[in-house]
């Protein structure tokens, strides 16, 4: 049941207190709209926004200074943004898969959205060594810093995300994931899907230097 | 009605026997977990307060010579046993480091923070308990990287907890300011992804986790302010790792994020250009105001039920005591330019600031009238613990009002980087949740280990620590309304602060008596984990919360073969339809009128 | 045990607090009314506002301190277990908590206006025209004073041609210029006339440092790759101590200078004068 449609009915995301206690086996055990794995996974992307906050805020304030140079982006990091896109709307496609009870498709479409997200990483080390072969290193401009430091972040975070992607795709195929319990893949995909939006928002903050 | 007086469970969690490894060191029990973090954090306190007796040692008596000293640690003193300027000040970095992270936000979010939550809510366990022994074994990681800073050849940074840039994004600028700063960073680094870890958990098992019938708001203020805290955690830290983030570039990789053009070191001019120092302000005041309320907030909540419980009443509107807590904690965000009144932050933002900071004295005023409304028409128990909580009070007050000098940027100008910001936040982050964690420390130490601390001690220890407090602390405003700057090595190097000289003095040896005081507690808890009078019943404070179900020592899992149904509020103290001075928070509900 | 309406027990434990409250009470009434130490006297002209500003938060504050340290003394002392009584079990006051919380948003407020005002008018007012300039440069751990002399024209400085020998010469006062001719530039020694306004632009060669003039009321941080004003005008002729109050390294203890404020333009000027024919030789 989707978490708006509880709203609706409830007048609130918050449940009442469980009636069977679950031991903590972190599953989503009760009377709960949202399972612990869940929370916990909003509750990471809640600090993983503040960090990119943190990283954005300066890069904001020191572009208003009279000294900020702009370097070119390369072009093939707006390739990357697409690859990084298309990765999660196969994350999408292998979610739509378990809902409609279709293993293989699953393990299909989650082992495409992982080697998309390989190569997104790959075309990202690729814009480095272009920007590198160019003569722009890390601290040729603040620009460059940044571009260096966030792609290179956000770049961290991702890989944390593939290890992710990597655990889920192994319970797929130990045939752990079913239509009602799927939580693991949803949890996957949001954390996915959130660093797309986050790669998105760097990016144009780079861009529009 | 309840059975107060339970004897021990049999119907203990079943539980396979684990070796003493599993049991006791690599345990995911949250009760052991926060005992290591508790103990641990005394460890960090003993190493932080060493390091202000030094400081101390050296502001009473700047011309001092210390052989003694000077032999244990050579290169620290000249030959003539003269304290080196340098190391006074690393002394002053990593006091305050140590003490803000390693000593009370962990002992505070850390230790009663994993011991309480699941016993107060009613479950057997925290969320995720694996990931929680992690974030105590991240810590301790941080920990040995800190005191690590200690002992490295160039020494421990010297610019200060709060690491104002460039001094701290230029390696080359002094020998501490290399390695040391470096181990620093890394600390802290590794103290946040344990708070990181301890904050997920705490409020996925808050939400998500308790018992049948307790409802948020009969939550005891612990469990709120231990939840508002990892929230604002959350928040803050994050963008502390992004300023240490790009800080290490800054060092190591050739940046500018703070390092603007113009800057001359060793009479050169270095290549760095485009950065701006006052941008490692903002990052990190944004996180380090959320972080002073990080400290108190849980020391708030703490200090409030055990004042209620030795009153014997309830805390004073507590729905208002909530409603404080999430407003301190929202308006935190917003105040902190208030640190850099004169730093060449705009004026006009710094009105903003004042603005923001004076209303944030607001809810913090009506927490303290509600503990006054507290103690008003109490019967009040002289426990040790209750004592320490009564003590809280009157040191949050102290500390907080001299806040709002500060907050006045006008007056601010004249008492900024003074010792009357010293005098300000040691009251306040400092000894009023020192306090409070002793309160926290006497009153659930039964819980923890099945025996009492020694109460005399305790009350001889409460008497000289809470005038031992005030004797440190409360001359220090005036030391600064009479100019004396902060973090300096000699203050007689100066005319006009030469007449007040004697404070200073008079400071160092009352911080020698405190510490004094602080060891009497020290020996008291140590040698009652084995020796002290054993708990022979379960609820030996008449406590209503639910802890106080379990037995003393809590086994593992915490409750009996049935989790507890909570039918009330947790502060049924004195109620007037009971023949008991409490009722706990499992007695069922009364059908008439008084529901909470 | 009995429903007691009693008065509460005075306890020995209680009277203690009690008696300590009152003892913080006393002192600290001593310390902030009878002044055994205090500010340094009061020497600038905007000084006058804040501390006034300081008397009028002191005032509120200490009225605040006294009552409820009192009001906890009291109650701690009052309010004693007995073994036989309970406690009272109200524990809610709407209109007792609107009213406080209210009284002291007000309180808080009007402190706020006073403060804003001396505030705004110390940061927002236009630079006096007839002012001293003089342009501080602090370093690790010094600092310098430069003025524009009589064409009052700042002599160009390059941080290229920064050096170690002279004052003049680690501001990198570039002597090409015909600007610099009479520029003087001074170590820790600043000299200013007696009732005439005084803009110190303050920069840093290396670190945030911060100039203090306690007498002055002045503080400003110093920082590199920013020139701030900082405006004062001293009132009280005499010699007084300028302090670093921004951590900056380990020799931050020693960044002491002295600001002698001189009794007449003319004893200024004249100084100026044996500076200037100090750095050219004359």
């Amino acid at each position: 049941m989707s978490v708006l449609s509880q709203l609706r009915r409830r007048g609130s995301i918050l449940p009442p207190p469980p009636t069977n206690y679950d031991g903590g086996s972190g599953g989503s055990g009760g009377s709960f709209p949202l399972s612990r794995a869940y929370i916990a996974t909003w509750i990471l992307l809640t600090a993983i926004i503040m960090l990119f906050a943190g990283l954005s805020s300066a890069y904001i304030v020191l572009r208003g200074l009279p000294q900020w140079q702009n370097i070119t982006v390369p072009r093939i990091v707006w390739a990357n943004t697409l690859v990084l896109f298309a990765s999660s709307v196969a994350l999408e496609f292998a979610r739509h898969a378990v809902r409609r009870n279709q293993p293989a498709l699953v393990r299909q479409w989650m082992a495409i959205s992982g080697i998309l997200g390989i190569g997104f990483l790959a075309g990202q080390v690729v814009a480095w060594r272009q920007l590198v072969a160019a003569g722009v290193y890390l601290a040729t401009t603040i620009h460059s810093s940044f571009f260096y430091v966030l792609t290179g972040v956000h770049a961290l975070h991702l890989l944390g995300g593939l290890v992710g992607l990597g655990v889920v795709l192994q319970k797929a195929f130990a045939n752990k994931l079913t239509a009602e319990n799927h939580e693991p893949l949803k949890v996957a995909a949001l954390y996915w899907h959130f660093m797309d939006v986050v790669w998105i928002y760097c990016f144009l903050l780079l861009l529009l230097a | 009605m309840t059975d107060t007086h339970g004897h021990q469970h049999e119907g203990e969690h079943d539980h396979p026997q684990l070796g003493f490894w599993r049991k006791y060191v690599f345990s995911t029990d949250h009760k052991v977990i926060g005992i290591q973090y508790l103990i641990t954090a005394m460890a960090m306190a003993v190493i932080g307060g060493t390091l202000s007796l030094l400081m101390r040692l050296q502001l009473g008596w700047p011309h001092g010579s210390f052989p003694f000293l000077a032999k244990l640690m050579p290169k620290a003193f000249d030959n003539l046993g003269h304290m080196d300027p340098g190391f006074y000040l690393s002394l002053v970095t990593m006091h305050g480091t140590i003490m803000v992270f390693f000593l009370f936000t962990a002992v505070l979010t850390g230790g009663f923070g994993n011991f309480l939550i699941p016993l107060q809510i009613g479950a057997r366990d925290m969320a995720f308990p694996f990931l929680n022994a992690l974030s105590y074994w991240v810590f301790l990681c941080s920990c040995v990287v800190i005191f690590s800073a200690l002992l490295v050849e160039g020494g421990a940074p010297l610019g200060g907890w709060t690491a104002y840039a460039p001094l701290s994004a230029l390696p080359l600028i002094d020998p501490h300011q290399g390695t040391g700063m470096t181990l620093w960073i890394t600390a802290i680094a590794l103290f946040t992804a344990s708070g990181l870890m301890g904050g997920l958990n705490y409020i996925t098992t808050i939400l998500t986790m308790r018992t049948k019938g307790l409802s948020m708001m009969r939550l005891p203020l612990t469990q709120w302010s231990l939840l508002i805290t990892a929230v604002l955690g959350l928040l803050a830290f994050p963008v502390l790792l992004a300023a240490a983030i790009l800080l290490v570039f800054d060092r190591v990789g050739g940046t500018s994020f703070f390092i603007p053009g113009g800057i001359i070191m060793g009479g050169k001019l270095i290549e760095h250009t485009g950065g701006h120092p006052l941008l490692w302000q903002h990052l990190f005041w944004f996180f380090g105001h959320p972080e002073v309320y990080i400290v108190i907030l849980p020391a708030m909540g703490i200090a409030s039920d055990i004042l209620s419980t030795f009153c014997r009443k309830p805390i004073f509107s507590y729905k208002m005591m909530v409603y404080a807590m999430a407003a301190i904690s929202g308006l935190s965000f917003i105040v902190w330019g208030h640190h850099m009144f004169v730093s060449g932050m705009s004026p006009f933002l710094g009105s903003v600031f004042t603005i923001t900071t004076l209303l944030i004295a607001v809810p913090s005023a009506v927490k303290t009238f509600n503990w006054l409304g507290t103690v008003w028409g109490a019967r009040i128990q002289f426990t040790s613990a209750g004592l320490f909580s009564i003590g809280f009070i009157s040191l949050f007050v102290s500390g907080g009002l001299s806040g709002i000098f500060l907050g006045t940027s006008a007056a601010d100008i004249q008492l900024q980087d003074t010792y009357f910001v010293v005098a300000h936040f040691h009251l306040v982050m400092a000894i009023a949740p020192l306090f409070a964690a002793y309160a926290g420390l006497y009153y659930w130490f039964p819980k923890m280990f099945g025996r009492f601390m020694n109460e005399t001690a305790g009350k001889i220890h409460f008497w000289a620590s809470f005038v031992g407090v005030y004797c440190v602390f409360f001359p220090m405003h005036i030391l600064g309304i009479g100019g004396q700057m902060r973090r300096i090595y000699d203050p007689l190097n100066y005319n006009f602060l030469q007449p007040q000289q004697i404070l200073n003095e008079f400071i160092s040896m009352s911080a020698f008596f405190l510490a004094a005081a602080q060891i009497l507690f020290l020996v008291n808890f140590f040698v009652s984990i084995w020796s002290g009078k054993r708990v022979t019943e379960n609820n030996p404070w008449k406590a209503t919360t639910l802890e106080w179900e379990t037995p003393c020592p809590t086994g593992h899992g915490n409750f009996g073969p049935e989790l507890p149904v909570v039918h009330r509020w947790a502060f049924d103290y004195s109620p007037p339809d009971a023949k008991e001075d409490f009722l706990p928070q499992t007695a069922p509900a009364v059908p008439a009128a008084r529901q909470h | 045990m009995a429903d007691g309406k009693g008065p509460g027990r005075i306890t020995t434990s209680g009277l203690a607090f009690g008696a300590l409250m009152a003892i913080l009470i006393v002192v600290s009434l001593w310390l902030f009314m009878a002044k055994p130490w205090w500010f340094p006297t009061l020497a600038s002209v905007h000084g006058a506002e804040i501390d006034a500003v300081f008397t009028a938060v002191l005032i509120v504050t200490g009225i605040a301190f006294v009552v409820t340290q009192a009001v906890l003394g009291y109650f701690v002392a009052r309010y004693g277990a007995s073994g036989n009584e309970k406690a009272d079990y109200w524990h809610d006051n709407p209109k007792g908590e609107f009213f406080l919380l209210t009284g002291t948003a007000l309180i808080l407020v009007v402190l706020v206006f006073m403060g804003q005002r001396v505030w705004l008018k110390y940061y927002f007012s236009d630079l006096p025209k007839n002012a001293v300039t003089v342009q501080v440069t602090a370093q690790q751990f010094s600092w310098f004073m430069h003025y524009p002399g009589a064409d009052g024209k700042f002599g160009r400085t390059d941080l290229t041609l920064v050096g170690t020998s002279s004052p003049a010469n680690q501001v990198g006062l570039d002597d090409n210029d015909p600007a610099s001719k009479d520029d003087v530039v001074i170590e820790r020694d600043m000299h200013v006339p007696v009732n005439r306004p005084v803009v110190v632009r303050l920069r840093s060669k290396d670190v945030i440092h911060s100039f203090n003039l306690p007498y002055q009321r002045v503080k400003q941080d110093a920082v590199p790759g920013l020139s701030i004003e900082v405006p004062f005008t001293p009132n009280v002729a005499g010699t007084y101590e300028i302090a670093c109050a921004e951590l900056c390294g380990n020799n931050h203890y020693k960044m002491r200078g002295t600001i002698t404020v001189e009794a007449s333009e003319a004893d200024f000027e004249a100084w100026l004068k044996t500076k200037l024919s100090e750095r050219t030789g004359d």
